[in-house]
């Protein structure tokens, strides 16, 4: 199964998202901001990106202009979680280099949905 | 597969608590008219945060009323909205609506939906109509089920691959919906010399027929509108070129649930064992265990120096075990050496253990600068408040208790301390008045300081006040500390007019109450017209206990060091004996009664005779006594060992705690061995 990475700056969002993707059978590694979540990336192969936009320290956008940059991950999928529900944040996203984005709230099983159609 | 969302509400409400409170603080500090943009976004993130978790968590109210705080909070981030003492004051409402919301979910009891819709309407108003229509969330509804032909022309652009998309994931997405065809056209494609691998030079053309709208389609390519050119038509008609402007389809939402749902939260349960909550609509359930354990935050650092201390004492053990095995005269001292070493192990690991229920003061002090503003405000008095030391740190428990006397005593600083601006002008003062609160570590104590630049304590009114009252008489010499100490007595207030904030003359008396019962003490200066400053004298943990121990017969007791005033030879000239049995002590112009332990605890002992033993004075709920005990043993800090939840309450202990040598000493409660020798004078007379 995919090593995904989940970046959040909630706590509850993380535990939701993870207890999710890992009952799947993910492997999940999970931060709670773009620095920590740049780090993360940089010592794991990772096969998805799940960030939130918003968080303090470094936000999500920075975070896949960033990753975008390292040649692991010139191609990985990268998702933004996003409540923004005009299109804004959402191609402000796309332009950083995301892949798509899933909107917030969602459920797990929503969650699992798009994973799985990112990750054929 | 079914995931119950009950496990993620503890952590969605501790969060949410924490962001409110960081959305407070921020709102404070805000500076209307030139607001911090950072501040702004600490305050959007923590109301975002709050929306999203709520929104998934089933808590629509929440999420709903969020929505419109947070289109606010972007419109000031956005600078189109500048930040105003009204719109300031309305978020500062609107936070509270949102802790009594959270407050009423994660307690399953009502939502108060007068005052939430009063709140929404207020942010509402400030906000455009339009601008709140327009963000609001819409599911688009499918076109009549018709079986169309459709055609797609799909030619992304060459950077697509680095957006991590795939053709592939489109196409199997398509797939999905209906009878799907498709043909690549690679006529773009250049020699293989000339080929870079990571751009795409492929287009697609593809026939998808079935029950779909074109929302549908459009939905799939969402995620590359724009970064590719895309045609799609029926058979029947010139395909349509949506390069520019594909319709945004909104993911549809879960099923919302009214107010009244989010009270059926489902009991904590193994996964799959329960259908989701929006599922469960008409089975009461109790709240969830969880929610009621209070947990706490722990920096990892202080986790760290626990996990090396454990390593260290492992490997003293084994030292220590090795010794053992081959004992001899020669490794005396190298088994000294380890159990000197095995101790200093013990004490930094019951630190380390003991720093983890240790949390920064800032927690109790961060409700205060809202508090300060809304008094301030409400009656009209100009104050600073000014807060040092916040990163001073104290036990978890001590701080819950400590917190509503702190209340108290703040209160009673703007009300009674602090002066009218005018009145300050007239006395020389700067019209703003300067409430101070500090905190610091001194000794093993934590102390709390809360001072003002006001009026101070006016000693002639207290003394005119304990005169009427009859605490004191006319004649009484008091020095100030024992003037300011009055203000402590049961139903003693000064203020002339009785306002809601404090002079009802109650609450003092409490507030010295609870803090004695944390083991602390509390103490008033003041100069007239210069301010006050009350001083709160906290031990760091309730855990541990400052001790001195005392020898009465065989037995050992110990007496908490904070209530001990002195200890002292017994000069028999001294000792007054009167009505029967008691006996009272002159200490300088006091008399105080003794209290004999071997009395109080029929213990056997060879010291009877006041001469040959000690007295030792201690004070207990401001009542002075003077306990006689055969010796004084070493000072040590003790381990408190309730003795309710080991044995039975026992009047005159407090608890009891395990010695070096194994024996238990009892811990002596020196307010209720006062009480109880009071009972047995009553009782002898």
């Amino acid at each position: 199964m995919a090593k995904i990475l989940a970046v959040d700056d909630s706590a509850s969002m993380r535990q939701m998202v993870g207890f999710t993707l890992k009952s799947a059978g993910h492997d999940v590694i999970q931060a709670s901001d773009g620095a920590e979540a740049l780090k993360l990336a940089q010592v794991n192969n990772i096969d998805l990106v799940l960030t939130d936009i918003n968080m303090p320290i470094m936000d999500g956008i920075t975070l896949i202009k960033n990753l975008r940059t390292l040649p692991a991950y010139r191609f990985t999928p990268m998702l933004t979680l996003t409540t923004e529900s005009g299109t804004d944040r959402k191609m402000e996203g796309k332009k950083a280099g995301a892949t798509g984005w899933i909107v917030k709230p969602f459920s797990p099983e929503q969650l699992l949905a798009t994973i799985k159609k990112v990750l054929g | 597969m079914s995931i119950d969302m009950s496990q993620f509400y503890q952590t969605f409400f501790e969060e949410s608590f924490e962001g409110l409170d960081a959305m407070e603080s921020g709102l404070l500090s805000l500076d209307v008219g030139a607001a911090d943009i950072e501040t702004v976004n600490t305050i959007f993130r923590a109301a975002h945060s709050i929306k999203g978790g709520s929104g998934t968590f089933g808590f629509t109210a929440v999420a709903q009323f969020t929505h419109v705080m947070e289109t606010l909070l972007d419109e000031m981030r956005a600078d189109t909205i500048t930040v105003t003492t009204e719109t300031v004051d309305l978020l500062l409402k609107s936070v509270d609506v949102l802790r009594d919301m959270l407050t009423a979910v994660q307690t399953e009891t009502e939502i108060d939906e007068e005052r939430t819709i009063e709140i929404q309407s207020a942010l509402e108003a400030l906000l455009s109509g339009e601008s709140v229509a327009s963000s609001s969330e819409e599911i688009v509804g499918t076109e009549t089920p018709t079986v169309i032909c459709w055609t797609i022309r799909f030619k992304p652009f060459d950077y697509l691959f680095k957006t991590g998309n795939d053709p592939v994931r489109i196409f199997q997405e398509l797939s999905e919906l209906g009878d799907f065809s498709v043909v690549c056209n690679t006529e773009d494609l250049p020699l293989f010399e000339m080929l870079d691998p990571e751009l795409s030079y492929l287009s697609w053309s593809i026939k998808l027929d079935g029950v779909i709208s074109k929302e549908q389609i459009s939905e799939v390519f969402d995620w590359v509108d724009g970064d590719c050119e895309l045609e799609i038509g029926t058979e029947d008609q010139v395909p349509e070129k949506v390069v520019a402007n594909l319709p945004t389809v909104a993911v549809p939402v879960p099923e919302p649930l009214s107010c009244s749902d989010e009270k059926k939260i489902p009991e904590s349960t193994p996964l799959a064992a329960t259908p989701a909550p929006a599922l469960v609509k008409d089975k009461p359930t109790k709240k969830s265990t969880a929610a009621d354990q209070g947990s706490i935050r722990v920096s990892i650092d202080k986790v760290d120096a626990l996990i090396n201390m454990v390593g260290e004492l492992v490997i003293t053990q084994s030292m220590l075990g090795q010794l053992g095995e081959q004992i001899d005269d020669d490794r005396l001292e190298k088994l000294q050496d380890g159990l000197a070493q095995l101790e200093r192990n013990t004490r930094e690991l019951q630190e380390s253990v003991m720093r983890i229920r240790m949390m920064p003061i800032s927690f109790a002090f961060q409700r205060f600068p809202r508090m300060v503003r809304d008094l301030s405000n409400q009656i009209g008095k100009e104050i600073e408040l000014r807060l040092q030391g916040e990163s001073t740190e104290l036990d978890k428990t001590l701080m819950e208790k400590i917190s509503d006397p702190l209340v108290h005593l703040v209160r009673n600083s703007i009300d009674h301390g602090i002066e009218t601006p005018n009145d300050r002008e007239a006395a020389g003062k700067s019209r703003v008045g300067i409430v101070e609160l500090n905190a610091f570590h001194q000794g093993g104590n934590v102390v709390i300081e809360i001072s003002d630049d006001g009026k101070g304590i006016d000693r002639e009114v207290i003394t005119g006040k304990a005169i009427e009252k009859g605490l004191i008489s006319e004649s009484d010499i008091l020095t100030d500390e024992q003037v300011f100490d009055l203000i402590f007595s049961p139903g003693f207030s000064t203020a002339k007019v009785v306002s809601d904030i404090s002079g009802r003359g109650v609450g003092m008396d409490v507030v010295k109450r609870n803090i004695r019962e944390l083991g602390g003490s509390v103490e008033i200066q003041s100069k007239k017209n210069e301010g006050s400053k009350i001083i709160i004298r906290l031990p760091l943990t309730l855990a541990i206990l400052d001790g001195q121990l005392i020898q009465v017969g065989s037995h050992t007791y110990i007496v908490p060091l904070v209530s001990i005033i002195e200890s002292l030879q017994v000069k028999e000239s001294q000792v007054n004996a009167i009505a029967g049995q008691a006996e009272i002590y002159k200490l300088r112009d006091e008399y105080i009664p003794i209290v004999r332990l071997h009395n109080s605890f029929s213990v056997n002992t060879d010291v009877t005779q006041l001469t040959d033993g000690l007295i030792v004075v201690v004070e207990g709920d401001g009542q002075r006594a003077g306990l006689f005990v055969d010796d004084l043993l070493g000072q040590q800090q003790v381990v408190i060992k309730s003795l309710e939840t080991n044995f039975r309450p026992v009047e005159g202990v407090s608890g009891a705690t395990i010695l070096g040598d194994g024996t238990v000493a009892l811990i002596l409660d020196v307010t209720g061995l006062i009480k109880l020798s009071r009972q047995e004078r009553i009782v002898a007379a």
